[in-house]
């Protein structure tokens, strides 16, 4: 499975759009795009294409400058439709002739164009679609960067970017052939498997049946709301690390240290697995990043020392030529990297990191409740960064099914006193989504009403229990050359899906894991049609396609670097081939964020 | 003889076939109609001539009617519109009737009405004078003359866009002759002033036009362009006939008929010959001045088409055409051509003649020349009995080829088969194949389709294997449409037998043949229909445009598709006055009813608590209030907004939310009235904060009278003032809270705050006064290695003595590493 395939794509549809209105054109982008145009596309690419000057749409702006033809390239939002009505109209006396496109990505809707229509700019523009829909941001990531599909779908019970879920799927299928095997982990996946077989041209079971041109063998689907603990738990993995530090948008990370006034080692970076040094760390433990990098910059010293025991003049010319540059080069990413692991060290050694750790590790256990109550009271009187504080105490009541009502109670006083009071309806939301909840005796169990139809109750000891998803201190668990997945946790935490994707994988059925899959919320649902090689009857055996190694993890509401790691781990251990697909890549911090209540605009 | 009807025309050869014994003979004479014939065997109309016929005209309305091209009746109707000039056929075989002031009126073959469209406004002023329908480049314009004499003409009666051409100079009476070319993409007109011929283009240019002429002229008084538009004719007063290319740049030949009338018809049969028709004679003139005649027994009429020409008469239908090559090569007398050789043994291998070997053995190496000869020879015959003879041949001459592709074989086969088929008296579409190759199947298809021959499209589609959903399903949803027009039928019935036959085609849309019944008035047949349509999106505006608006609604939900679902409720809002109502509607539908509050959160907040006052959702009425009281401007406002908020609350039966809203109101007042004292901003501050901002500032009462207010809780109190008082530099206040009491946060607490400040020395104060075993944990902090290792030694602990090496180590300091590890020399020694 190529995954650059649809990289190309998307660049030749890009270009077609640009070239379907010919002359100079204006370009104004949502600022969401900006780093997804440039790994898709870039500048010097728009350009090429008659593109005349690049806008970031901004609230601030109240008409823009530029030729006479006008993109703009959007997500379908109302308040977005509204600020380019503004634009329009401020404009429509200077320059009445100019024209208009507004591209809507992945698609145009219905809403947007009702918003345009009334703000009485409707005549004077065309609308376009343009399905940009998973962007390859690595050789096995796949992302659809909507941020908001968690908020949107878990909270609000918005299923617009389920669609664009779905049909991106039917896409893929389209390219790569149908996917045999599919397992809907969850509510929300299997509403997108029923979109699927909605959406696909020819019905499904007749072309998978035929089986020509298959190319993936599995696709799981799953839903964030089974598996809430994973994104709140710290990361430790140095891709990980990154992301929740500095942030990684689009596999471009920006090292200019927040607060360092020296800019030594900042600098945009790229991150995939085209940079060498990244490639070999990025899954690493973070206490394992260090070592690496010392061997490699004494790798490095060796090749540099050469440089003094030149003979001839050949020798001399052959280094120049050829060692000297990609050892500039090499010097120059590792000296960024050390940047990097300083300033995450110096982050981590302010707070007090270890605590942290324990406490984390101990609610994920399920021992010293009390102590570690004792501890989040603490932080909250000292102030600690009160989405780091939040973490935790949702962990709390993740891991306990609740928090008990007197502390409940006492925890989101202290909370408001501490951060203030506008954080009240966030708790809703967070109850909501059952990340925060009350335990209280079961007679006083209030329904939310109908919205809440897409909350859960967290199982996680029973399931924690079977699926051994916190080894035994016992297990040991290798930090330095893994040997389980619950690396990408220090030992103390296997992701659920991760865990789960293993087990369906190693048993290719449902068969036998009946009673842990009743503990998912939303349950899980299969749809097999590549029958495990090994039953086949009559003594002899089929050969199982390369496809069968070959699986897609779609995540619905993002997933995290942490899980990335350990499916990559996952990946090399049982010779498979994963590609991971999801609606964006998050972290504890920006899960947390986005679901907060919001100030209406 | 196979040649017997050839005539010589130079060196190739001329014959006319017949194509139908015209059913209509007997009932009408062709000579009192205006005739409009389409190509391609296209469908013929007529309509009755007053000035033909000689009489008065009456008040009595015209009827027009259309036959196909064997002169079976297809539809009829009596015209009840202005004064009909003229009648032509666009190339979607649609009716085009042109009126005396420049409108034309278009038909379908069923003389069904379908659009109109005007000349322009000097056209219905002035009327016209003459016109003419013709193929242009993007399908069939028409061009008229009105009777000042100026050219307007439209190059595609789908989009009738009206263009002037320019004037041709002083010309004051009638032109002699005109006609329409095409030449580089663009219409343009010829224009005959007596002898002078003028080219006039819609740009306002003409160029006068000197075309070799040997002999004298007067006047052009006939034109005709051939079906490719590539060469011309024109009829000079003297009866010389001018046959040369269409820019006039070549000549062929000017050939005297010597007549001296202006002939009835000027026309092309293919692109070789001329035909000039006088009443009931007619020559045919080659480009080399070779000519037959031909002699008619009643009146005809000439329909050009792109390789013959048909004469349409009363009793006969007959295709004039050039004998094709391949024919010729195989028929021809004495011809020696392979396939003529090969055609020849075939029939002696059916007389059982030895023969036949011998002619095989002649053409032995160019048997597959003579087999592709019989094959393209068998397409051009008419007669199936002649197709046969020469497939049999072709089939004869296969068997002695060891790699012959079949192909071609079995393709002429098929398209004969088909050819025959539509050729049929009943059909009447005389096609030839050449015509059929440029026509394409699906064109003809769609011609049967026009003609409601569903039953023979359909079996066309199956027998050329021709997809379903290109061919079949498109027919039937055609044929569906059609049905639902007939409004004789039971509904239910109707339904159902759609249903039947369309289910199974893949590519149909029910949608299409549902709008089709709405716009026939049957409203529940569409709905019946449309309950089978598989896409939401084609389904669910047709319902809302049907006042569908719950079926709509929950075949939008269903659809997954919350665009559509949007799409639904922004037109129900639009539709439905009373919001109760909608609101009653969306409630049933959580997807709906949430996506619509998404909606609303963004573009009116205030609906948004309405809506959910409307659901007694009144917790999450409360949340709105919260979240809004924060843009409300004026201070009261807010407070007013939380009491509403509490009021929710309550309903809510949430009394801790309620609990927790009081509070803040309470300490928003109290952060108004310290705003007023004390000239700073407080609102907006968490309680934490504005004791912090208070500790600094000074007001110890105002914070010792919060925390009794919000009974914070003594840990918070004692953090909160240390880390105030340090971050303010207040050491010596900082001192004494120290020694207020015990503090609940142990004295390490205020050893950590003096660091954060960087202030060692006030550190220092509180290092001795912490518990022994803290002691060395603190030196650590303030950076005294010497001493928390004497500490460490002292309490005999040796972990805490490795916490203070490794802290050595890291800083590198060499000689208390060694003092460090003679410690622990020390310690072990004395155990």
């Amino acid at each position: 499975m190529d995954v650059h395939l649809l990289k190309q794509l998307q660049r030749d549809q890009l270009a077609h759009m640009l070239e379907s209105e010919p002359g100079k054109k204006d370009f104004v982008i949502d600022p969401c795009f900006t780093k997804l145009l440039d790994r898709i596309a870039g500048a010097a690419f728009l350009k090429d294409h008659g593109v005349d000057k690049i806008y970031k749409l901004d609230a601030s702006q109240k008409s823009l400058a530029g030729t006479d033809i006008r993109f703009y390239f959007v997500r379908p939002a109302i308040p977005t439709m509204k600020l380019i009505a503004n634009h329009i109209n401020a404009e429509k006396s200077s320059h009445g002739l100019r024209k208009y496109k507004i591209i809507m990505v992945p698609r145009k809707l219905h809403v947007c164009e009702k918003i345009l229509e009334s703000e009485g700019v409707y005549g004077s523009i065309s609308i376009e679609d343009f399905n940009l829909e998973l962007v390859t941001l690595d050789n096995d990531i796949l992302s659809l960067e909507l941020p908001d599909f968690l908020r949107n779908f878990y909270l609000d019970g918005d299923q617009t970017w389920l669609h664009t879920v779905a049909s991106s799927i039917v896409h893929l299928e389209n390219l790569y052939g149908n996917i045999p095997n599919v397992y809907c982990l969850g509510k929300g996946a299997q509403m997108t498997f029923d979109l699927i077989n909605l959406l696909s041209e020819k019905p499904r079971e007749e072309t998978v049946e035929k089986g020509d041109n298959q190319n993936i063998g599995h696709l799981f689907i799953i839903d964030r709301d089974i598996d809430f603990v994973t994104p709140l738990c710290a990361p430790v993995t140095y891709e990980a690390l990154l992301d929740e530090i500095y942030g990684i948008e689009c596999g471009i990370i920006d090292l200019t240290n927040p607060d360092s006034t020296s800019n030594a080692h900042g600098g945009k970076l790229l991150l995939t697995a085209e940079n060498e040094i990244f490639q070999m760390i990025r899954n690493r433990h973070f206490s394992y990043v260090f070592a690496y990098i010392s061997d490699k910059a004494k790798e490095l010293k060796l090749v540099h020392d050469k440089k003094d025991d030149l003979k001839s003049v050949k020798d001399m010319r052959h280094f120049v030529s050829n060692d000297l540059r990609s050892l500039k080069q090499q010097q120059k990413l590792l000296a960024q990297h050390i940047g990097a692991c300083e300033y995450i060290m110096s982050t981590k050694s302010k707070g007090s990191f270890e605590e942290f750790t324990h406490v984390e590790h101990c609610l994920l256990q399920g021992s010293d409740t009390r102590e570690c109550i004792n501890f989040i009271e603490e932080c909250l009187f000292k102030q600690t960064n009160w989405l780091t504080v939040l973490r935790l105490i949702c962990l709390l009541s993740l891991t306990e099914d609740g928090i008990q009502s007197k502390d409940y109670k006492s925890l989101r006083t202290k909370f408001l006193h501490s951060h203030g009071f506008d954080l009240m309806p966030s708790w809703f939301n967070l109850k909501k989504l059952g990340i925060l909840t009350e335990y209280e005796l079961p007679q006083a169990n209030k329904p939310l009403g109908k919205m809440a139809s897409i909350t859960r109750r967290s199982q996680f000891k029973s399931l924690s229990k079977r699926l051994n998803l916190v080894p035994k201190v016992s297990d040991n668990v290798d930090l330095r050359i893994p040997n389980d997945m619950s690396y990408v946790f220090s030992g103390a935490y296997t992701p659920l899906a991760c865990k789960l994707v293993d087990l369906i994988l190693s048993r290719e059925s449902l068969i036998s894991l009946d009673d842990v899959l009743r503990l998912i919320p939303g349950g899980v649902k299969c749809d097999m049609r590549l029958k495990p090689a090994s039953k086949a009857r009559g003594g002899y055996s089929i050969p199982s396609t390369p496809a069968a190694k070959v699986v897609l993890v779609y995540f619905l509401g993002g997933c995290t670097f942490s899980e990335i790691a350990a499916l990559r781990y996952l990946a090399r251990r049982e010779g498979y081939k994963i590609t991971i697909a999801t609606t964006a890549i998050i972290t504890g911090n920006s899960f947390v964020e986005s679901v907060m209540e919001r100030k209406p605009i | 003889m196979a040649t017997a009807d050839w005539n010589p025309l130079g060196n190739v050869y001329y014959r006319n076939v017949e194509l139908y014994q015209m059913d209509w003979n007997g009932l009408l004479e062709l000579n009192q109609y205006m005739i409009a014939a389409a190509p391609y065997g296209g469908p013929i109309a007529l309509m009755k001539d007053d000035k033909k016929t000689g009489r008065v005209s009456t008040n009595v309305k015209p009827i027009i009617n259309v036959y196909n091209a064997a002169g079976k009746p297809l539809s009829q109707l009596r015209w009840n519109s202005g004064n009909v000039v003229h009648l032509g056929w666009s190339n979607t075989e649609e009716l085009l009737c042109i009126q005396d002031n420049g409108v034309i009126l278009v038909y379908d073959i069923a003389l069904n009405f379908k659009r109109t469209f005007g000349m322009g406004q000097e056209a219905k002023e002035m009327k016209i004078l003459d016109w003419k329908v013709f193929s242009s480049f993007q399908g069939t314009g028409i061009a008229v003359m009105t009777t000042s004499y100026r050219i307007y003409l439209i190059n595609n009666v789908d989009d009738p866009r009206v263009r002037k051409l320019a004037e041709v100079p002083d010309l004051n009476s009638a032109p002699s002759s005109w006609t329409i070319l095409n030449l580089d993409r663009q219409s343009r007109a010829l224009v005959a002033k007596d002898a002078q011929l003028f080219l006039v283009d819609h740009g306002g240019q003409y160029q006068e036009q000197f075309p070799e002429l040997a002999s004298p002229v007067t006047a052009f008084i006939e034109m005709a362009v051939s079906f490719n538009n590539k060469l011309l004719a024109m009829f000079t007063d003297k009866g010389v006939i001018w046959i040369g290319s269409s820019d006039l740049k070549k000549v062929y030949c000017e050939f005297n008929t010597k007549a001296s009338q202006r002939p009835q018809q000027l026309a092309w049969s293919g692109v070789g010959a001329v035909v000039a028709l006088w009443d009931k004679l007619c020559i045919v003139v080659g480009p080399e001045k070779d000519w037959i005649k031909y002699n008619f027994e009643s009146f005809v009429y000439l329909v050009q088409e792109e390789d013959g020409l048909r004469i349409i008469g009363n009793e006969l239908h007959q295709f004039l055409q050039k004998v094709p090559d391949v024919t010729e090569q195989i028929f021809k007398i004495g011809s020696m051509e392979p396939g003529a050789m090969l055609y020849e043994a075939s029939k002696e291998f059916s007389r059982r003649s030895q023969k036949a070997d011998e002619y095989i053995r002649m053409i032995k190496d160019k048997l597959d020349v003579a087999v592709d000869q019989c094959i393209q020879a068998a397409g051009h015959e008419i007669e199936p009995s002649k197709q046969k003879a020469l497939l049999r041949a072709a089939s004869f001459g296969k068997c002695f080829l060891t790699d012959y592709r079949p192909e071609a074989f079995v393709d002429m086969c098929q398209m004969l088969r088909v050819l025959n088929q539509v050729r049929q008296f009943s059909v009447g579409i005389p096609l030839t194949y050449t015509q059929l190759n440029h026509l394409s199947v699906p064109v003809l298809i769609d011609r049967l389709v026009l003609r409601k021959l569903f039953c023979l499209a359909i079996r066309i589609c199956h027998y050329l294997k021709i997809p379903d959903a290109e061919g079949a399903s498109r027919i039937l949803a055609h044929w569906a449409c059609y049905k639902v027009q007939q409004k004789h039928e039971d509904e239910e019935q109707l339904a159902r037998s759609i249903s039947q036959k369309l289910l199974d085609a893949p590519g149909v849309s029910f949608s299409e043949i549902a709008s089709q019944a709405l716009e026939q008035g049957r409203k529940q047949l569409a709905i019946k229909l449309l309950d089978y349509e598989p896409k939401a999106s084609e389904q669910v505006p047709l319902l809302l445009k049907m006042d569908q608006n719950n079926t709509a609604l929950s075949k939008a939900v269903d659809s997954g598709d919350t665009d559509l679902v949007y799409t639904v409720l922004l037109t129900m809002k639009d539709k439905i006055s009373n919001m109760g109502e909608f609101f009653m509607a969306i409630r049933q539908m959580p997807i709906a009813y949430s996506l619509y509050i998404q909606y609303c959160r963004q573009q009116n907040p205030k609906l948004v608590e309405d809506l959910y006052y409307q659901e007694d959702n009144f917790l999450a009425e409360g949340n709105c209030k919260v979240v809004s009281s924060y843009s409300e401007e004026m201070f009261e406002d807010r407070i007013r907004k939380l009491e509403a908020a509490i009021t929710c609350y309550q309903k809510a039966k949430m009394e801790f939310a309620s609990k927790q809203t009081e509070d803040q109101i309470k300490l928003l007042k109290i952060q108004r009235k310290l705003e007023d004292e004390s000239n700073k901003t407080y609102i907006d501050m968490s309680l934490h904060d504005t004791m912090y901002k208070l500790t600094q500032n000074g007001n110890h009462k105002m914070t010792e009278q919060l925390r009794k207010d919000f009974k914070v809780p003594d840990k918070r109190f004692w953090l909160l003032r240390m880390e105030a008082l340090a971050e303010s530099s207040d050491w010596t206040e900082l001192e004494r809270f120290s020694k207020s009491k015990k503090p609940p946060v142990g004295m390490e607490a205020f050893v950590d705050v003096c660091m954060k400040y960087y202030n060692r020395t006030e550190a220092m104060k509180y290092v001795n006064r912490v518990t022994p075993d803290q002691k060395v944990k603190c030196l650590v902090k303030v950076g005294n290695l010497k001493e928390a290792a004497d500490s460490a030694l002292e309490s005999r602990n040796e972990d805490s003595l490795n916490i203070v090496l490794s802290k050595a180590i890291q800083s590198n300091n060499k000689q208390l590493i060694e003092t460090i590890r003679d410690y622990k020399i020390r310690l072990n020694t004395k155990k």
